[in-house]
């Protein structure tokens, strides 16, 4: 019955990812690397041989690696404070941290540039953290406002320093969630297309961007197919490691009582130097481009409602066509996100197919947007499902990048359930469905929020893949914005500015309605 | 594998039907007497033309945007055995011979090509029509020349001297197509010795970005929006007009010059894809794109040059435009053959 039920939850999102990524993905790799029947695996071989590319693939290993390293390096604190302590404005400032995660990098790349950063290492890494603070505040606070802080209190009445105290109690709990949090980075980082071109410049080279010049400038994709393989077995062999470093995984006694208000001096320096190094990373670029938006007069806002340059869509439309679709998105990715959640935390799963699902789950993050885009043409061309040129192609493919997301929020918060509460539920009477009900549905609309909150983000932010993606006029704020940019004048530039800290607002406005406080949360701080 | 994914996203479409039914609709476009066009990132009509041109014919146009010049047509070719549309709008010349080689056309001679000037004509097989002009020319910053009494360069071999040292920035050839253009034309004006060219823009401190975006926003001192310093760039015959077009208000002078000994001409097509469901609808689009009505209205929509001769251009252009007498050029076959070893000289010489 159980089995039966969990084959259940997790048939729906495996097959959409069967459908929508696998089958592409798989498709693309096999036009580059079957050739009149038989496999040729040379361009692999001569991908590995070439000493240019072989610097490629270990430059995009090690940047990936700093950014992520600098990312959980900032973030954590900030996380720390977040997750520990309750003030006025904690809301907006999460809201703040989030808004990043859905700028177009080419607008980002506009900032940074005004900032004098850029054309370096360090630009790259800097845009990284600046992107991704967000994703390690989201997935790892998701956990840390759910620890019990009684478990602290008592490590420190035993004697235990704050240090030893976040050693021994904190972090091994905390664990799970930043390597969860670490990977998403990691994958971010390893297949980041727009900073690297925009804030690397020419002379940095990833494996994404060599895709990229492979498969849309010179249409080689025997060489592309290689490419891509080889970073697939890069991002498999990451989040392997990952998932042997998460550890233990620790239930949770689910409190929300932890979240204190800094009275102490002691406490709110502790606020201060948590915050403030994400705080600013992200206030200075994102006003820098706001104050830009207002130049000659604020007309980037006055003039949104009329067609720009004829074409059949006002900077309106694009908004109202986002919006729409991360709707959509978002419902998708939370429904097949939590389903699959739900399997794979239940007790008594079988630990190999449940790591497997996981790591596929994360895959699209790893795999190029232009082999996924490319794979979508070549698959979806059957009619009456010629999905290549459908309004739906749009939310399925954010879907695809929101999903992760979805599930690593939810995992390890619903993996932290104790199972004594279900088990003393059932004592006490309830049967499966009850105990669901009771113990795990209150968390699980908790993590739902949360990660509604991150897919609509990410599917109103989501340009790499979009752009590849045929469709017939419906053109996405980010979309607007880049074609806003990619033409000569000043009130080009202005809507794009504009369009660019409206989008901002808007994630915000979807952040911090996340952040309100839901009914366990209040029930459980209410609680004497 | 074919049966599973129609079962789920018919299930898919009802379960969430109710989310996105506005939306929803307009993705069919399928209707008898619509002609969809495949095109790139830059294609713009005004909605009277299009609408014009449904009057006329009884097509309706759907348009599908992908990606810049060099993707939009490799989705075609990848596409080929089962078609995204009918038409296809933004070939150049530096892809045609890519696009013929893979035979994504069928052959068609548009009423009204006869009239484009022979040398715009560079499809001898007949299946790509050539519909406008482009030119890309390194663009100047008038202000800063003038500030500093320095003379405004006028040849690809001005560049090199030394009081220009440190003003110029070009696009990686690799991943822009003004890029491409710009060491096509060094190509064609140096020969063989094109890479020595470059050597010495290199060491007058050229700066090479990925784009043109970054180029033009970013690096140029001329563009209105920009934060750069550099005030040479790369970019359009047109860049200086859309300055003017796009300010508000107006400036009676054009705050940058396109120096017309530095550009390279580019050509792009449109033609009947093979294995259209409308081929008629396909034809009829073309005729139209050749017609006076499309050629006067592409100037402000796309910021090109119509090919069609004697076809009246908007004032912006014909005050600030740079009409490049003798742009270089190159035959297709020739960029289609050496694009690849060109980038990858220029890489080596440049950026390394």
């Amino acid at each position: 019955m159980a089995r039966a039920a969990r084959t259940l939850l997790v048939a729906g999102p495996l097959t959409f990812l069967a459908v929508f990524f696998l089958w592409p993905v798989g498709a693309i790799l096999a036009r580059g690397l079957v050739t009149d029947g038989s496999i040729r695996l040379h361009s692999l071989t001569d991908v590995w041989r070439d000493p240019g590319l072989r610097h490629v693939v270990g430059f995009t290993v090690a940047q990936a690696a700093l950014s992520t390293v600098a990312t959980l390096m900032v973030a954590l604190p900030a996380t720390a404070v977040l997750s520990r302590f309750r003030f006025r404005g904690r809301a907006a400032v999460v809201a703040l941290l989030t808004m990043p995660f859905v700028l177009p990098t080419v607008v980002v790349g506009t900032a940074f540039r005004s900032l004098g950063i850029t054309g370096s290492l360090t630009a790259i890494v800097v845009a990284h953290v600046f992107f991704n603070v967000a994703v390690v505040v989201r997935v790892v606070g998701a956990t840390w406002r759910g620890l019990d802080p009684r478990e602290e209190d008592a490590a420190r009445s035993l004697g235990a320093g704050p240090v030893r105290t976040f050693v021994t109690v904190t972090l091994p709990a905390l664990r799970p969630a930043i390597v969860a949090a670490g990977s998403i980075v990691f994958l971010f980082c390893f297949t980041s297309f727009g900073v690297i071109l925009i804030l690397g410049g020419p002379r940095f080279a990833t494996i994404e961007t060599e895709i990229y010049r492979q498969t849309a400038q010179l249409l080689d994709l025997h060489t592309a197919a290689a490419l891509s393989i080889v970073q697939l077995v890069a991002v498999v062999g990451a989040l392997y490691a990952a998932g042997t470093m998460t550890g233990r995984v620790r239930s949770i006694t689910r409190t929300a009582a932890g979240r204190r208000v800094p009275t102490s001096i002691r406490a709110r320096m502790l606020l201060a130097v948590g915050l403030l190094p994400a705080v600013i990373l992200v206030v200075v670029p994102l006003g820098d481009l706001t104050i830009r938006s207002l130049a000659h007069g604020g007309t980037g806002y006055t003039h949104l409602a009329t067609t720009p340059f004829g074409a059949p869509y006002s900077p309106l439309d694009a908004i109202v066509t986002s919006i729409e679709i991360a709707i959509v998105a978002t419902v998708i990715a939370v429904g097949l996100g939590i389903a699959l959640a739900t399997a794979l935390t239940r007790p008594g799963r079988r630990a190999r197919g449940a790591r497997l699902t996981e790591l596929l789950v994360l895959l699209p993050l790893g795999v190029s947007a232009v082999t996924v885009g490319f794979g979508f043409l070549i698959v979806f061309d059957t009619p009456p499902l010629d999905l290549r040129t459908s309004w739906w192609i749009i939310p399925i493919a954010h879907t695809l990048v929101a999903l992760p997301f979805v599930v690593r929020t939810t995992v390890p918060v619903l993996r932290a359930i104790d199972p004594r509460q279900r088990e003393a539920a059932a004592m006490l009477g309830a049967g499966p469905a009850q105990v669901w009900r009771a113990v795990d549905l209150p968390v699980v609309t908790h993590a739902a929020k949360v990660a509604a909150g991150f897919a609509a983000a990410i599917s109103l932010g989501e340009f790499g893949a979009t752009l590849f993606i045929v469709r017939p006029e419906t053109t996405t704020v980010p979309v607007a914005i880049y074609r806003f940019l990619s033409r000569p004048g000043a009130t080009n530039v202005d809507q794009a500015l504009a369009l660019a800290t409206i989008l901002m607002l808007l994630t915000g406005v979807v952040a911090l309605a996340g952040e309100r406080r839901t009914r366990l949360e209040t029930r459980l701080e209410t609680r004497p | 594998m074919r049966v599973r994914p129609l079962v789920f996203v018919v299930l898919t479409t009802i379960a969430l039907g109710a989310c996105g039914s506005s939306s929803g609709g307009r993705a069919d476009g399928g209707t008898a007497k619509t002609v969809t066009l495949v095109t790139h990132d830059s294609f713009a009509v005004s909605r009277p033309v299009l609408a014009a041109f449904t009057k006329q014919t009884g097509w309706k146009v759907r348009v599908l945007k992908n990606g810049d010049a060099g993707v939009a047509l490799n989705q075609v070719i990848l596409t080929k055995d089962a078609p995204l549309g009918d038409a296809m709008f933004g070939v150049d010349n530096t892809f045609l011979t890519r696009a013929l080689r893979e035979r994504v056309f069928t052959r068609y001679e548009a009423k009204g090509v006869a009239a484009v000037p022979r040398a715009l004509r560079l499809d001898p097989t007949g299946h790509a029509t050539p519909i406008d002009v482009g030119n890309v020319c390194v663009n100047a910053d008038r202000k800063y020349f003038a500030d500093r009494d320095l003379a405004i360069p006028k040849t690809l071999d001005d560049l090199a001297k030394p009081q220009y040292r440190d003003l110029l920035v070009v696009e990686n050839p690799a991943t822009s197509s003004p890029g491409l253009a710009f060491v096509a034309a060094t190509v064609a004006r140096f020969g063989k010795a094109w890479p020595n060219y470059w050597d010495r823009l290199r060491d007058n401190g050229v700066k090479a970005v990925d784009g043109w975006e970054a180029a033009y926003n970013g690096e140029f001192s001329g563009a209105a929006g920009s934060t750069g310093s550099r005030p040479l760039v790369v970019s359009y015959a047109t860049s200086p007009p859309a300055e003017v077009y796009f300010a508000d208000p107006p400036p009676t002078t054009a705050p940058t010059l396109a120096l017309d000994q530095t550009c390279f001409r580019q050509v792009e097509f449109a033609g009947v894809l093979r294995g259209a469901a409308h081929p008629a609808g396909a034809r009829a689009l073309i005729d139209f794109m050749l017609t006076r009505r499309f050629q006067a209205d592409m100037p402000l929509q796309m910021f090109v040059d119509p090919v069609l001769p004697g076809t009246p251009l908007p004032e912006v252009f014909t005050k600030f435009a740079t009409v490049p007498t003798d742009p270089f050029t190159l035959s297709p076959a020739r960029i289609g053959r050496d694009r690849a070893s060109w980038i990858d000289e220029w890489t080596a010489r440049v950026l390394r």
